[in-house]
């Protein structure tokens, strides 16, 4: 039962989602939740960055001295691309619920939240 | 401390299993054959140097569509939600005189800055999508320096509608061309730009489409941001 050599990049992805994961199961501030996921999207796509990493190459725009087989993947800093895009998309929505919520309830506990209007 | 003792051993076992998993993915190999692929055709079949932005563009253009439909969207949802009968800006302090300084001589310099990543999408990292994100932080810095500031409302919404409209017509354009909806019709059936690789003036309808996408972002963020920034009038 010994965890295999993985790498330091993968490592740091994995604690991103566990403290992002931790976050939202422990806190109980609607913000503190927010930002919680905000550090859970953030592990995630360093995990699919680091997965399409190959050592030794460079990014991949083909210029003078970089050919194809120079190159990393390309396809998941695409998927990257799309999950910032989405990430940010849903984490305004989220912010500007969390506002109406505060606004209505006068506290961000999700607790009380909870309590006053079951 | 009960609640928070069980989070952290579940926590624990989930990030075993999790390292466990990654153990089995080899780290900085190939892996992958699709993007080989994508890499040995990029130059001939797109004409962007950037094999990214030709995959998000070009080859999964489709599904940028919805991606940005997805951000349309929640810029809708934040506008519905924060919606009041009376809204206006409740800042109370001016900027300092740095800030307002700073912003009124960087502010051009800062969208202009949006424009060029935007523009040379296909050949440096970034594209659509960070070019816009970075005009809206310039919209950002005025919101925060002046009080009073507003983005001009009824200007914005027109070009996001239009910039939206332009990327399906793009689109359908190379459905009349190609016969598929979003071919790249100015690379491969004018073959326009292909003896300057690697120049502004390649790269398909690339450029064309991350202006778009770029406009459309900008102005979106800007719209969210100032959403956010407004507060319920009491009379």
């Amino acid at each position: 039962m010994n965890v295999p050599h993985i790498s330091i990049y993968y490592f740091g992805a994995i604690s991103l989602v566990l403290i992002g994961l931790y976050g939202v199961l422990v806190k109980k501030n609607l913000m503190k939740i927010l930002i919680s996921l905000s550090i859970m999207e953030t592990g995630v796509n360093l995990l699919l960055i680091s997965i399409g990493y190959v050592s030794g190459k460079s990014a991949p725009i083909l210029s003078e001295g970089i050919g194809p087989t120079q190159a990393v993947d390309p396809i998941p800093q695409a998927l990257v691309l799309t999950a910032i895009v989405i990430g940010v998309a849903t984490t305004a929505m989220a912010l500007s619920a969390a506002i109406i919520i505060y606004e209505k309830y006068g506290t961000l506990n999700v607790e009380e939240i909870r309590r006053l209007r079951g | 401390m009960l609640k928070r003792s069980l989070a952290i051993i579940s926590i624990l076992i989930i990030g075993y299993w999790l390292a466990q998993g990654l153990a089995g993915v080899p780290f900085g190999q190939d892996k992958m054959l699709v993007g080989h692929y994508y890499l040995q055709h990029v130059k001939e079949q797109t004409g962007a140097v950037n094999a990214v932005t030709a995959i998000v563009v070009n080859y999964r253009g489709f599904d940028t569509l919805g991606e940005v439909t997805v951000l349309f969207i929640a810029s809708t949802g934040v506008g519905a939600l924060l919606w009041r009968k009376k809204r206006e800006r409740t800042a109370k302090t001016e900027g300092s005189v740095v800030l307002t300084t700073g912003v009124e001589l960087l502010f051009p310099f800062i969208v202009m800055f949006g424009a060029y990543i935007f523009i040379h999408g296909h050949l440096t990292p970034g594209g659509g999508f960070p070019g816009g994100a970075t005009i809206a932080t310039a919209f950002l810095l005025l919101y925060m320096a002046f009080t009073i500031y507003e983005v001009p409302h009824k200007a914005f919404e027109k070009t996001e509608g239009i910039a939206g409209m332009s990327y399906v017509l793009v689109g359908l354009i190379g459905l009349a061309i190609g016969g598929y909806f979003l071919f790249d019709w100015i690379w491969q059936t004018w073959q326009w730009g292909t003896n300057n690789l690697g120049r502004l003036f390649s790269g398909g309808f690339i450029p064309v489409i991350y202006t778009i996408i770029g406009i459309k972002v900008g102005t979106e963020l800007s719209g969210i941001v100032d959403n956010m920034l407004k507060e319920e009038v009491r009379e």
